[in-house]
């Protein structure tokens, strides 16, 4: 297992090929067989190193589930997900868990993840547990140090160790989440909605920090959103999810601005304007 | 005489670090027809307004200023009378679909409800017109579907099945507190226009809360924007939205990502408002905003800047007289400085 | 602020009484004020008086003495059969939720086959069954706790393994046990601390009874339940004998039971202004 690999030029960092999930549904009826549910219908794109791909989508596109097949947190029905050239879903458990170093999330909601009984230095070193040795950071004081370091990078203060989620607002958890994501110094970031239950001036804040950090770090981030503006600003690739498909995929301004599948158009259609602006 | 006037509404919480006041005279008059919009961040108090216009507010606040709705006083009436003036005169849709309708009540019960509670109808009387009603929020085959939980409904039609129950007496004032935020952006089109339709039809007033500059945009001719409890800016919405007087304004429109016609690739930072909204307890005693603005100066911490109004800018005359009904405000003791090319005191 | 004041005093006033409860317990093993088990048939059924506070009972016995010593009993059992119960629900109730599937359904329907039989009454049997005496009526209230506790684990449980941080920490390579262990249970003990006294309570109650009809603690062993059974013939001669132990175990189940619902507005509360 080799913990860092060299990616060839042109090689992509994350490549989903065919991707398929379909669940069974409880049964209806004692006779019939239960019903499907194909909540992704072969999906595929790549990813290079320090790119945003940004994946657009309504209830039921699949694009949650997406979000937790690329993160190996559940098992796709066909297809597959390569991270720096590894099938996540055919490593051993304990490969896979090394490898979770790679790739980490963050979530939509600031209350919900993070836990209210933890402290914010425990919750932000939480990925460093399962790193074994020669990369993990020995004992208390230099996980510490990484952890500060880390808050530091996010723009929260050192003080800001000792204290308890709920002393912080929406935003402010929000860093501390991509702190947690960021410890690891992982190349992959899967954000799922993750500026959606922020308000606007806060939105800009931590839209402007993950920028920051991709160009620093050399992040990769699969956005996940359904605000197409948020999305424009971020990425530098979308593709648009409808019922478990890519209809359509390009660069977000220029597809935005003449979206030629008709569920593009209508989801372009439907941003309410101001006036004078696409949205 | 405008359907709805407040004035001076000014709200009071009790905070573990005492009173504070959440909501800080807010006054504007709402006519028959006419659509106003509240926006604003979280605690800015404009669902707090909301839920005073109601009488909705927790037991522990304190009210005072008027809220007169066709002349009548609301502050103040006992709560007998105040349920006989809910969901029939005046009426409320909440953010959240799925816990705004009872889980273990048939939908057809819930809209038939405010019928029997208010017009007196009989139980055949109340289905008939709860079946009308829902048929017309747009809920497909409404008589089968009478009987149905809301389980059994997508988010967005449960925000139909809430609208139709809070149309169900036809109310002349309609509240509505982010009505579409919990739901996907194509459903949330068709939720405002049928607002926009049901608005029209009735000749209701209504009440938009929101946090997106573009709902407001496409759907308020009004609209008050609050901070801290006050309202910085206030004015037909063409007007504040072209002018943008208050920095306030000014910062939520730079914040807001947003794609300009040309194709080009946006640059890359957002533009933001310094710092973090504070407690309520630990706002300003003069302008809320004094502090993250950045253009304070001393005066703005220390005194509550006073409305003022903005002169129209000269240029063709808009299209429709309602223009003239609501004058531009603005709560800034700088703004005549700022426009005029001041420079920022905190960079 | 109503609200605060008043489960406040809930608690405060179920922490006196448990605190009484307790402290009954273990001074009666430092002092009491006359002898528990003497018996003093020239004594018998004296009133309340200088000599005996409380009277004595019908083998001349020290009633005060003997309420003293009785709360052991109680206390004993309720804290060893709620500690089995929580131990043993507690443990179901964790590997239900994190293992999901058979073994989840398996440990419920189990828990339900054991809620389907009448607590006491089957309590009554197994102490008839197995002997009267402490020890088994400890077992017997014991394992029907545990079906509470385990459901109530459960339930909790499942709401904590479907919150974001949980899957953060499964996207972070945290085997299920370490999940279960560092971010499960902290988050539910406040449940758990809640739902245990107020079964410390029903416990009380139960040995109560149990001893009221011959079959939990033996005599010499004063208890309080033994106590009401033994007033019972005396009812019209001393009223008073069953009106003490009457009092004394109303007053405990009463207090753990204030003291249950003030922890838990005290402890949610809390955890709800998270926001």
């Amino acid at each position: 297992m080799s913990a860092t690999q060299n990616l060839a030029t042109g090689a992509a960092l994350l490549k989903v090929t065919a991707l398929q999930r379909t669940y069974q549904l409880p049964r209806a009826s004692l006779w019939r067989p239960a019903a499907q549910l194909h909540a992704l219908r072969g999906v595929s794109f790549a990813l290079q190193a320090g790119r945003s791909l940004g994946v657009v989508g309504e209830s039921g596109s699949g694009k949650s589930t997406l979000a937790r097949l690329v993160m190996a947190l559940d098992t796709p029905t066909a297809g597959s997900v390569e991270l720096l050239g590894q099938d996540l879903h055919r490593l051993g458990s304990q490969q896979l868990r090394a490898a979770r170093r790679h790739f980490q999330m963050v979530f939509q909601d600031p209350y919900a993840s993070l836990d209210p009984r933890m402290r914010v230095e425990r919750i932000v070193a939480e990925p460093l547990a399962h790193l074994g040795p020669p990369d993990a950071p020995a004992g208390r004081e230099a996980v510490r140090a990484l952890v500060q370091a880390t808050l530091e990078q996010v723009g929260l203060r050192a003080r800001d160790l000792d204290k308890y989620p709920h002393e912080f607002s929406g935003g402010q958890r929000q860093r501390i989440a991509i702190a947690r994501a960021l410890v690891t110094r992982p190349r992959l970031i899967v954000a799922d909605e993750p500026v959606s239950a922020l308000d606007v001036s806060v939105q800009a804040q931590v839209l402007n920090l993950m920028q920051d950090l991709q160009r620093e770090l050399g992040l990769s981030y699969l956005f996940i959103s359904h605000d197409l503006a948020v999305v424009q600003h971020l990425c530098d690739e979308v593709i648009v999810l409808h019922q478990g498909e890519i209809v359509e995929r390009g660069a977000p301004h220029k597809l935005f601005h003449a979206p030629g599948h008709p569920y593009t158009q209508a989801l372009v259609r439907a941003v309410p304007r101001l006036p004078g602006h696409i949205f | 005489m405008p359907l709805l006037e407040v004035s001076d509404l000014t709200i009071q919480l009790p905070t573990r670090r005492g009173l504070v006041q959440a909501v800080r005279h807010v006054g504007f008059a709402l006519e028959r027809g006419a659509t106003l919009g509240l926006i604003g961040e979280s605690g800015c108090g404009k669902s707090l307004t909301a839920l005073a216009l109601m009488g909705l507010l927790p037991e522990q606040a304190w009210v005072s200023g008027s809220i007169r709705l066709d002349g009548q006083e609301l502050l103040g009436l006992s709560e007998r009378r105040l349920c006989a003036l809910r969901g029939n005169r005046m009426a409320m849709v909440f953010q959240e679909p799925m816990t705004a309708l009872n889980p273990l009540h048939g939908i057809g019960r819930q809209v038939a409800e405010p019928l029997r509670l208010h017009l007196g109808l009989g139980r055949r009387a109340a289905q008939a017109r709860a079946v009308e009603l829902l048929e017309r929020v747009g809920i497909a085959q409404a008589a089968q579907r009478f009987g149905e939980y809301p389980h059994q409904f997508s988010g967005g039609q449960r925000q139909r099945i809430t609208i139709a129950m809070a149309l169900a007496c036809g109310p002349d004032l309609l509240i509505a507190d982010e009505p579409t935020t919990a739901l996907d952006v194509t459903v949330q089109q068709q939720i405002l226009a049928l607002l926009q339709e049901l608005v029209a039809e009735h000749s209701m007033a209504l009440v938009l809360i929101s946090h997106d500059l573009g709902v407001i945009a496409q759907n308020a001719e009004q609209l008050l924007v609050m901070y801290g409890g006050s309202v910085v800016e206030s004015g037909m919405t063409e007007a504040v939205f072209r002018q943008r007087a208050h920095p306030y304004t000014r910062g939520l429109f730079a914040a807001r990502p947003q794609m300009l016609p040309a194709a080009a690739r946006p640059p890359g930072h957002l533009p933001t408002i310094a710092g973090t909204v504070p407690e309520l307890a630990d706002l300003p005693a003069g302008c809320p905003f004094a502090g993250r603005c950045a253009f304070t100066a001393q005066a703005c911490f220390a005194q509550a800047p006073a409305p003022r109004l903005l002169q129209v800018p000269a240029g063709p005359a808009p299209a429709s007289l309602a223009f003239w009904r609501q004058p531009h405000v603005v709560r800034c003791l700088r703004d005549e400085a700022i426009h005029a090319g001041a420079p920022v005191t905190t960079p | 602020m109503s609200v605060r004041l008043s489960s406040h005093r809930s608690f405060w006033l179920g922490a006196v009484l448990t605190s009484l409860l307790i402290a009954c317990a273990l001074l009666s093993f430092a002092w009491t004020p006359g002898s528990a088990y003497e018996m003093n048939m020239d004594a018998a059924l004296q009133p309340p008086g200088s000599r005996h506070w409380l009277g004595t009972d019908a083998f001349g016995r020290d009633v005060a003495s003997q309420i003293l010593v009785g709360a052991r009993a109680s206390i004993a059992v309720g804290l060893i059969a709620v500690g089995i119960g929580l131990a043993a629900g507690l443990a179901l109730g964790l590997l239900a939720s994190a293992r999901r599937g058979w073994t989840e359904e398996i440990i419920m329907r189990l828990a339900d086959f054991t809620f389907a039989f009448p607590a006491l009454l089957s309590a009554i049997m197994l102490t008839a069954v197995f002997g009267a005496g402490m020890v088994n009526a400890i077992i017997a209230i014991g394992i029907f706790n545990i079906p509470t506790f385990a459901r109530i684990t459960r339930a909790s449980a499942n709401a904590i393994w479907a919150r974001d941080y949980v899957t953060a920490a499964r996207a972070c390579g945290k085997s299920r046990t370490a999940i279960t262990l560092q971010h499960v249970l902290p988050n539910i003990a406040s449940v758990l601390i809640v739902q245990a006294t107020i079964q410390f309570a029903l416990a009380i109650l139960a040995e109560a009874a149990l001893s009221y009809l011959g079959l939990g603690t033996q005599p010499p062993q004063p208890s309080w339940g033994r106590m009401l059974s033994e007033a019972q013939t005396l009812m019209f001669q001393a009223p008073l004998l069953a009106i003490w132990p009457g009092l004394a175990i109303a007053l405990s189940v009463l207090g753990l039971n204030l003291l249950g619902d003030g922890l838990r507005d005290l402890l949610d509360p809390r955890l709800a202004r998270t926001r």
